[in-house]
This record gives structure tokens, C-alpha cells and sequence, in this order.
């Protein structure tokens, strides 16, 4: 389950963690190619997306402790110290047109994540 | 009215209310000599200033109270005769007679005699010594005789007679007493607690004040030397000023025929007629609508009342207000519409402070909707206000209380952040003010939480001004006359309210249980937390337990409270402030091998910052190994108890205090509510522990405990409500289980108990008779499901440490041992600080 189109020629999958690890409907940070990426197990909807863990608001690496939810149908993600809210698909922020976030396509195979960067 | 010949106008009496009624003609009168005016005044000087008549022994003379001097009657044309009362009329010619002999015919007659001090018929009377108080010949009179006087008394504690004690006090007499036969002071105007406030700070003046007092004899030879009053007990008095009442000047009247009242007043209809068409009465003589008005704003009403008819107009003299502000020696005392109404025809509001010397009460109908009096007393800039509120007929703002207790955030009363002036600041972290807010709201609009913050930024920063950004845009909707129902969020359409209830009659524990009954969508950040702390003030189970971890907020999900750089903070609960050396010892240890830093709260206990979030485990590992819990700082839930140290240290300590605040802390620690909960328990009334400005704060008494509710600290700070005094240990604390059950069932999501009071139609007094005198009968069910939660309070910081599966959660990577290493320290003072973000 892959419908995100990264616009990179190639994507190189990296294994990040156990499904297990991130919690349902809740996130979870893994350290890739020493970046910290956010991971989110959105159960409830049956999606799982990855995203940056900085929030660019005010450099604070928490995203993946954030609350997700949607808005309107859209996905998203709380950042845990301002309450910025993120499109988990895009990466905009949806309450401040000023910030924005990396998204990552996650894929999921025999109970393992794996990110495309 | 003929306008062909010259009108003749005869006015009796030249005081406040005669001189208007010329004023007022000659600025009326369509052409210059339409009427011709005779004034007749019984006074040997021009009409003065009655109502200030006190300044002149304070050095104003008779000149400076003058309304207008003797050339403005010539030059006006008007023939005054002073000295010379009017001493007969007779109707069927149309003629006055005076005292020196003037006769004048009248076309119309105006009656303006005012009154006279009332002189009860008390033996002794007639005494040298005793005065009354009504014209600038008295207090000539008072001020030569005082002069060789020691101890005055005034007989009367209604409004002149607190001026002319004042007015003894002024002219240096040793004593000065108040003789009132009315259990209390201004009987007309105040009602018992107001006169008390008003009596103990005209006591801090240095008056004397005796009430219920009946005075049979004025004792003496020639002159005045005691009052002996019925109860046998006797005033030690040189002087006496009568002030017990007015008494309409009708003696005229009663001659000539005229109608007059068995009390005294010259009845009159609503033009102010007398029973002789041709005849007037306007002022204190006259008796309008069965009342004598014994003020002077009605008295120039009247005028004009009778200026307007004569010349040609129409206008009848209705009910007049009586309200009235006066400032009696310094102190400011006003009433206004019906000030002693009682309950249960309507609902009584009342404020006092003692300290203070402000006593605040007004009268709100059954439905709340109207304000129908009140009093003020020691205090009274909301005067003005109320006053239009009640004349007008002005709605009011669920939260009336709102009305008396206007200043306590600086804001007027009205319909609370509604009322703020546009230029008010109301998200100060990005500059935003009310008017902006209400133009996004209004012009633009942006109606809801996440609009504004799209466009305006407001509630970006740190937060605080969300309510308040909500209450704007809730007041503009409403505004515009859009219903707005208090949902919480697209996910729910129910008030926090609504939804406790719903998933308690359900018995849902799980956030998705929750989400798949009542709710649609995939939740967010604001029903997320907000279910979550439903499910933990109704069943008080773990909140990382089943799926409730990650609906909790940024603090709750971790047990924590994060801070910049995204380390945690660690708060061991220290109930009253009380801890053991070897505690402290422990905190300094834990605090060395985690390198925190370390600093003492102002919510007495010991904060130890930067912790990772890896470490926070085993961090509080050691800390409940020692004894320590979780200080549910991160919660919104119970904080500290404060204490002082109470009667088993202190010298003036009442009660013990310090057991107490551990009793309380250990009662309610854990309890999750819809804002946090901070207590406070002071050992007597010098209040070191701040009772006053908690939530619910207990001070000792020689009895018992008084408990007062829904203070609050923070950014607008508001002092708690007495809602119990005297009551034991127990008592107080099942009140305080009531209290805060019913808080946690009805308020809104993130509001304070200050905050949620505030806006509970019918205040106080409402929340009082529901926690104290359980008007709803729900006073059982509150304790008992209280006492439910009590029973399975679990340290949930043991639980974690316990639970290898929680455990785990704290880590900041999912797929690598280590803690963030971006995190960055710097030095200060010897201790580490977290590095300033950009
Ligand atoms: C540590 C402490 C300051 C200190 O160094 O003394 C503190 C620190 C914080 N306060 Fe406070 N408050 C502290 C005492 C107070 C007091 C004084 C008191 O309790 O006697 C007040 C005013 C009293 C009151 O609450 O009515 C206070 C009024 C606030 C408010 C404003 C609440 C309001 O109703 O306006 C907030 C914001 C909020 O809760 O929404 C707040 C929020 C905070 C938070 C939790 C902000 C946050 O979410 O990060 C701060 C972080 C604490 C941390 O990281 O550990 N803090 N805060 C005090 C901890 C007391 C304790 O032992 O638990
Ligand atoms: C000390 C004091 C303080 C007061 N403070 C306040 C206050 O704070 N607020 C307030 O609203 N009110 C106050 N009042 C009341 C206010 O002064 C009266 O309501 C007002 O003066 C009434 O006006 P009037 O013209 O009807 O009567 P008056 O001012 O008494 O004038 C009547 C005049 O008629 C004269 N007269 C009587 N009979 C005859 C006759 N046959 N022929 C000719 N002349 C005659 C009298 O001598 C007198 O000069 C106070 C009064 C006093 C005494
Ligand atoms: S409140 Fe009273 S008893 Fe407590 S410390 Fe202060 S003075 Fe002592
Ligand atoms: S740091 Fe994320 S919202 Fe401020």
C-alpha cells in the first residue's frame, strides 16, 4: 500500500521499525540516515504516514509526539508545542499558511515500516 | 394657554425648586413677556444650594452656594420679595397676601414652600442646644454654639443626619455620636449588611453610632446635657442636631383650603395641580402620586413639569427614580430601582468585602433577564451603570454578577469579553486586539478557531487567549443573531457536557468507543484531549491505558510537562508543602545523577527540569522507590494544596493547617478535571498560604474552616468566594467533593472554576445553594461519585514504571536506543537551562 507519488526518481526504502513500535492512531519518531523522521500509524483510517519530526515553527523535534486527526476529511498532526497543525499527505500547515513540512511515502511489508527517501 | 396678555405667576417660596421653576420659565416662555414672575421667599438670603448646604462649614460661604444672585431676578424681570413669606391666598380673588402686607394678584400660583425638619415632640426639645439642620440661619447657629460644646450628637441616622455628624466631627468636637431609632443606618436607601459596612467605616472615622436607640427625654436645665433613651441607657451630650425626618411646608396651604395629606404634603395630579386648578405645588411640599420626593432631581422635574404646561405643552410628572449617590464622609453610598426587594421575587446578588469596606448587592429578576435595584456602598463607580442597566431595561449577561464585580479583571460588567473595548488586547503574544478579532469574525468571516488563527494569528503563541477568542467569536455570532451551539469540534456535535453524560450513561472507557457512539470523523487535537479527560474525571483509570495515550495532550501523554527543546520536567507531589529530609536529600540525588536543574515552585514544592524523555522512567523509578508520587504537574487535575504552618508552629495559627492541606492533597490528588485545581489552606486569617486565590482555599477560624470557591491566579486574578463558614474537617470536605464534582460534570473544556462562575447564570448565590443548601438534590450523588474516584486512585507515574509495555513509550526513537541528540544545554548560576529555541 504505496499511494504516495514521490516526485524523486527513485525512492530507496529504509527499514524504520516494527509495526508494533508506533502506537495506533499515535506516532513515533525513527532515526534514518541520521534524520529524524515521524512515523504515524492512523489505524482508525487504516494509513500510515511519515513526515519530518522538526516542526518548523520553532525548530522543536516533537512532531511525532503530536495528536493526529483530520480536519475536514484531511489528515493531520498537532505539533505537541504550538498546536500547528500539519496535512499529514502534504505537509502544509493548515493554520498558519507560513510553515510547511516534509511527507515521506511509508510502506508496510510483513509487520515492518519501511520509509522512502 | 392665552398668549395674548402677560401671564401673572406668583411663586411661594425662593429655595432649589422655586428658583428652577423661574429658570426655567424665562428660558420656555415663547416671547419675553408672556408671563411676569413674583417670587415671595421666607429667607432672608436668595435660593442657595441646599443639597450642599455641609460646604459651608467646610468655608464655603452663603455667596458661594447662591444659585443665582440677586440681579439675575431684576434683570430678568422678575419681582423678588425676601423676608416675606406668603402668609395668606385667597382663591376666588386670585390673591396673595404676604407678611409685610405685599398683596399680588396670581393668574397661576406655585406653591414651592419645601420643608422643615421634622421635630419629634420629645420632652426637652425646646432646650438650647438642640438645632436642626435645613437652612444656613442653623448653621450659623450650630457654629457659634459649637464653639463652646464637647460632645455633640446628631438624632437621626438617615442621610442629613450622617451629613451633620459629619458636619460635628468637622468642627472639632471631642465626640459625635449617631442616635438612630431604626436598627440601621439610611433606612431609605440601605438595607442591614450595608448599613453595617457603612457603620464600621464611619466608626474607623471616629463616630459614635447607637442604633434601635428610642430617645424619651432630652435632659438639662436651660441648656441640653444627655439624652435618655428608653432602654434606661443615657448620652452624655452638650448638643444635639434633630435630623429625624422632613415635614412638607402645607401650613399655607392647609389655610387656604387646599388638599393636604393627614402626614403632611399638598396633593397634587400628575401635572402638579393642586385641588385648585390655578394652583401648583412643586418641590418637597408637594405629594405626588402619594409620596413626598425628597430629593432635588424629582423637585426640578416637577418644575418642569409645570413650566412645560403652562406654556402650552404637554408633560405629566411620572414615578420618579429615587435612586441616588451621595458620598457621606468620603464614603460613597448609592442605591438604585428597588433596592430591598427580596427574595424569592427576585434573585439577590451581594458582594462584600470587608477589608475593603465595599458592600455590593443588586437585584436581578426571577429569570435573570432584568436588573431591578441594588445597593452600593463604599464603592459605587458602577452607579451610572447599573443605573441605565436597571432604567433601561438592558438584558443582561448570563453572568450578572458580572455587574457588581466588574473590576476585578478591570473589565465593566456586561456580557463579559463582549464588553471589553475594541482596543483591548486579547492575544497579547501577536498583538491582537478584540475589535481586530471581531472583524474577522464579523467582516471577514473567520468563525472558527482555526480560521482566526489562519488570519490573524491569534491563539498562535502561547495559547492563553483561546478561550477568550472563542467567547468573541461566539458573542459576534450571536450578534448577528446567529444561534451558536457549544460543539466541541467538527468531530462532535455536543457540549462537554452533553458528552459526559453520554459516556457515562454508556460506560465508555476508550477514546474510539467514544468516537464511534457520539462522534464521526477521525477526532483531532481538540476532542482528543478533551474526551480524555472525560474519561479520566469519570472513571479514573490510567490515562495511557488502552487506546487513551495518544489522545492526551503534549504534558499528559507523557507524564510530563515538555518543555522547549522537548525535555520534560519532573514534579513529585510534596502534599502541604511538607517534606522529610531524607526526601529532599533523595530529590537532590535523583536531580545530581539526571543532571537537572533544580528550583522551588511557587506552588511550594520542587520542579526538576530537563529530564530526557527516555530518562523520565527511571527518573521517577527512584523517586517512588523514596516514597514520592506523581505531582500531576503536566494535568489538568489537582495541583498543590499550599499550606502555612499553621497553629502547630505559628503564634497565631487557629487550626493545624499544614494536616489539614495533607488531608485535602491526599484526598483529591489525581482527580482529573476540565482545568487544573489548585488549593490552599491558611491556619488563620492573615492568609499566608493565598486561600483567596484558589480554586477552593480553606482558612481556619476559631470554629472550624471557612470555605470559599473559584479563585484564581494567572492573568486574571480573582478572589475566591466565601460559600461556608465555621464548618468542621468533615463538612468542609464534603463540600468541597460537591464542589468540584459538579465543576467537573458542567464546565466547559479548559476553563478555570473563577472562569466557569463567572459565567453561571445566577452566580455565587446559585452555586452556593446547589453545593450548600443542594437545591438540585444532587448533593448525595455528587459525594458519592466523588468518593468512587477517590477509591481507585492509582499513582498512574507508579503504574508506568511498573508496566514494561508503557515504559517503552518513553523513548524518543522508535528504532534506536539514544536520547535526542539535539537537545542542547547551557550553563547559568551553576545549573544547566535549556538553549534558547529561534
Ligand atoms: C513551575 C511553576 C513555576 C515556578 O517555577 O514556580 C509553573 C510552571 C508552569 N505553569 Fe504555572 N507554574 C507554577 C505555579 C503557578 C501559579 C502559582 C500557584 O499555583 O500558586 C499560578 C497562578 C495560580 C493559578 O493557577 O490560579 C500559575 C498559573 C499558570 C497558568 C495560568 C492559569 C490561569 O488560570 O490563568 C498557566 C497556563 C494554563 O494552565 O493554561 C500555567 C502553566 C504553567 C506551565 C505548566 C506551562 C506549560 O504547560 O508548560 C509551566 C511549566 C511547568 C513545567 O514545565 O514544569 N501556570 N502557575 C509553578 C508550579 C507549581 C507547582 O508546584 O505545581
Ligand atoms: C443638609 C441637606 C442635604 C441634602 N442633600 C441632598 C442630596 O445630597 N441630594 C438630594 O437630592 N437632595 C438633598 N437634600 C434635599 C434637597 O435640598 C431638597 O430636596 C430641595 O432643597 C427641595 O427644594 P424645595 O425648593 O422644594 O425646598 P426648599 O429648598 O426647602 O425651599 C423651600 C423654600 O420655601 C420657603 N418657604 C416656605 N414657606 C414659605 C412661605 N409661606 N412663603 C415664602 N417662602 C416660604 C422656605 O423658607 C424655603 O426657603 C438635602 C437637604 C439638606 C437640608
Ligand atoms: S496564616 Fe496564620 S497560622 Fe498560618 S502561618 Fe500565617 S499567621 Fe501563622
Ligand atoms: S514548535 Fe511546533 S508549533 Fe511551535
Amino acid at each position: 500500500m504505496e499511494p504516495v507519488k514521490n516526485t524523486k526518481d527513485r525512492i530507496t526504502w529504509h527499514k524504520a521499525c516494527h509495526v508494533e513500535d508506533i502506537p495506533a492512531d499515535g506516532g513515533g519518531c525513527a532515526l534514518i540516515e541520521g534524520k529524524q523522521i515521524a512515523i504515524f500509524n492512523f489505524s482508525r483510517r487504516g494509513e500510515w504516514y511519515a513526515t519530518d519530526n522538526m516542526c518548523p515553527h520553532r525548530q522543536q523535534m516533537a512532531v511525532a509526539r503530536g495528536m493526529i486527526g483530520s480536519q475536514e476529511g484531511e489528515p493531520k498532526v498537532a505539533c505537541p508545542f504550538h498546536k500547528k497543525t500539519f496535512s499529514l499527505r502534504s505537509g502544509q500547515c493548515l493554520n498558519d499558511e507560513a510553515y510547511s513540512i516534509n511527507t515521506f511515502p511509508v510502506m508496510v511489508k510483513e509487520n515492518q515500516v519501511y520509509i522512502g527517501l | 394657554m392665552e398668549t395674548q396678555k402677560t401671564v401673572q405667576i406668583v411663586v411661594v417660596g425662593n429655595g432649589m425648586v422655586g428658583y428652577k421653576f423661574c429658570e426655567k420659565l424665562l428660558a420656555k416662555q415663547k416671547n419675553n413677556h408672556d408671563f411676569a414672575i413674583t417670587v415671595f421667599g421666607e429667607e432672608p438670603r436668595v435660593a442657595y444650594d441646599r443639597v450642599h448646604l455641609s460646604a459651608f462649614f467646610a468655608g464655603k460661604t452663603a455667596d458661594d452656594l447662591t444659585l443665582a444672585p440677586a440681579d439675575w431676578y431684576t434683570e430678568n424681570g422678575i419681582r423678588l420679595f425676601l423676608s416675606d413669606p406668603v402668609v395668606d391666598i385667597d382663591r376666588e380673588e386670585k390673591l396673595v397676601r404676604s407678611h409685610h402686607g405685599h398683596v399680588v394678584h396670581y393668574d397661576y400660583l406655585v406653591m414651592a414652600t419645601g420643608s422643615g425638619a421634622f421635630v419629634p415632640s420629645i420632652p426637652g426639645v425646646e432646650k438650647d442646644g438642640v438645632f436642626v439642620y435645613r437652612t444656613i440661619e442653623d448653621l450659623e447657629l450650630i457654629l457659634s454654639y459649637a464653639k463652646k460644646a464637647k460632645k455633640g450628637a446628631v438624632l437621626g441616622g438617615g442621610l442629613l443626619g450622617l451629613e451633620a455628624a459629619k458636619a460635628l466631627l468637622d468642627l472639632g468636637l471631642q465626640e459625635a455620636h449617631v442616635v438612630e431609632f431604626a436598627p440601621r443606618l439610611m433606612p431609605r436607601q440601605i438595607d442591614d449588611a450595608g448599613s453595617r459596612m457603612l457603620q464600621s467605616q464611619l466608626e474607623s472615622l471616629g463616630l459614635n453610632i447607637h442604633l434601635g436607640k428610642s430617645t424619651q427625654e432630652i435632659k438639662g436645665g436651660d441648656c441640653i446635657e444627655g439624652m435618655q433613651f428608653a432602654d434606661n441607657s443615657f448620652l452624655d451630650v452638650d448638643m444635639l442636631v434633630i435630623s429625624a425626618g422632613i415635614r412638607p411646608r402645607d401650613e399655607l396651604a392647609k389655610i387656604a383650603s387646599l388638599e393636604t395629606h393627614p402626614r403632611g404634603g399638598i396633593i397634587v395630579d400628575d401635572q402638579l395641580r393642586t385641588s385648585d386648578p390655578h394652583i401648583f405645588a412643586i418641590g418637597e411640599c408637594a405629594l405626588a402620586h402619594h409620596m413626598i420626593y425628597g430629593l432635588i432631581a424629582p423637585g426640578y422635574e416637577m418644575a418642569d413639569v409645570v413650566v412645560t404646561n403652562l406654556i402650552g405643552g404637554e408633560k405629566s410628572f411620572s414615578p420618579f427614580d429615587m435612586s441616588t449617590k451621595l458620598k457621606l464622609i468620603g464614603t460613597d453610598v448609592a442605591s438604585f430601582g428597588d433596592p430591598f426587594i427580596e427574595e424569592p421575587a427576585c434573585r439577590t446578588i451581594r458582594y462584600e468585602n470587608k477589608a475593603k469596606g465595599v458592600y455590593k448587592r443588586i437585584n436581578v429578576s426571577e429569570d435573570g433577564k432584568q436588573l431591578l435595584g441594588g445597593i452600593l456602598v463604599g464603592d459605587a463607580d458602577q452607579y451610572n451603570m447599573l443605573l441605565q442597566t436597571c432604567k433601561s431595561k438592558t438584558i443582561l449577561p448570563p453572568d450578572s454578577e458580572d455587574l457588581i464585580l466588574g473590576s476585578r479583571g478591570g473589565e465593566e460588567a456586561g456580557a463579559g469579553v463582549m464588553s471589553f473595548p475594541d482596543d483591548a488586547l486579547i492575544c497579547s503574544c501577536e498583538a491582537v486586539t478584540k475589535g481586530m478579532l471581531c472583524h474577522e469574525v464579523g467582516e471577514n468571516g473567520h468563525t472558527t478557531i482555526d480560521a482566526i488563527k489562519k488570519c490573524c494569528k491569534a491563539g498562535t503563541g502561547c495559547g492563553g487567549c483561546l478561550p477568550m477568542v472563542k467567547d468573541i467569536i461566539q458573542g459576534v455570532l450571536k450578534e448577528k443573531g446567529v444561534y451558536v451551539r457549544n460543539v466541541i469540534c467538527e468531530h462532535f456535535d455536543h457540549s462537554r457536557q452533553e458528552l459526559l453524560d453520554l459516556v457515562k450513561m454508556n460506560g465508555i472507557r476508550t477514546y474510539n468507543g467514544v468516537l464511534d457512539h457520539f462522534g464521526h470523523g477521525d477526532g483531532c487535537e481538540t476532542c482528543k484531549p478533551l474526551v480524555g479527560s472525560i474519561l479520566a474525571s469519570l472513571w479514573n483509570e490510567n490515562i495511557l491505558e488502552k487506546d487513551r495515550a495518544t489522545i492526551q495532550d503534549s504534558n499528559d501523554r507523557y507524564l510530563a510537562n515538555i518543555q522547549k527543546g522537548g525535555t520534560y520536567s519532573v514534579v513529585p507531589r510534596i502534599p502541604g508543602g511538607e517534606i522529610t529530609p531524607e526526601k529532599l536529600i533523595v530529590i537532590g540525588q535523583v536531580a545530581q545523577k539526571y543532571g537537572m536543574y533544580t528550583k522551588i515552585t511557587g506552588g511550594q514544592r520542587i520542579d526538576l527540569f530537563g529530564a530526557h524523555l527516555n530518562d523520565l522512567p527511571d527518573i521517577w523509578e527512584e523517586l517512588i522507590n523514596a516514597g514520592f508520587e506523581s505531582g500531576h504537574a503536566y494535568g489538568k487535575s489537582l495541583r498543590t494544596v499550599k499550606s502555612c504552618v499553621g497553629s502547630t508552629w505559628c503564634r497565631f495559627g487557629v487550626q493545624d493547617s499544614v494536616s489539614f492541606a495533607i488531608e485535602v492533597e491526599d484526598r483529591y490528588k489525581g482527580l482529573r478535571s476540565p482545568h487544573k485545581l489548585k488549593s490552599a489552606v491558611s491556619g488563620c486569617v492573615r492568609e499566608c498560604a493565598e486561600a483567596q486565590s484558589k480554586d477552593f482555599g480553606i482558612i481556619a477560624t476559631e470554629k472550624g474552616w471557612n470555605l470559599y470557591v473559584c479563585g484564581n491566579g494567572g492573568s486574571k486574578p480573582q478572589h475566591a468566594q466565601l460559600i461556608a463558614t465555621d464548618v468542621d474537617s468533615a463538612t468542609c470536605l464534603k463540600l468541597i467533593d460537591r464542589f468540584l464534582m459538579f465543576y467537573i460534570k458542567t464546565a466547559d473544556p479548559l476553563t478555570r472554576t473563577a472562569t466557569w462562575l463567572n459565567k453561571m447564570e445566577g452566580g455565587i448565590n446559585y452555586l452556593k445553594a446547589v453545593v450548600v443548601d443542594d437545591v438540585l438534590g444532587i448533593a448525595d450523588q455528587l459525594e458519592v461519585e466523588m468518593q468512587a474516584l477517590i477509591d481507585v486512585y492509582k499513582c498512574e507515574w507508579k503504574e508506568v514504571v511498573e508496566n514494561p509495555e508503557l515504559r517503552k513509550r518513553f523513548s524518543h526513537f522508535v528504532n534506536a536506543p539514544v536520547k535526542d541528540p539535539t537537545v542542547q544545554f547551557e550553563t547559568m548560576r551553576d545549573q544547566k537551562r535549556v538553549k534558547e529555541w529561534a
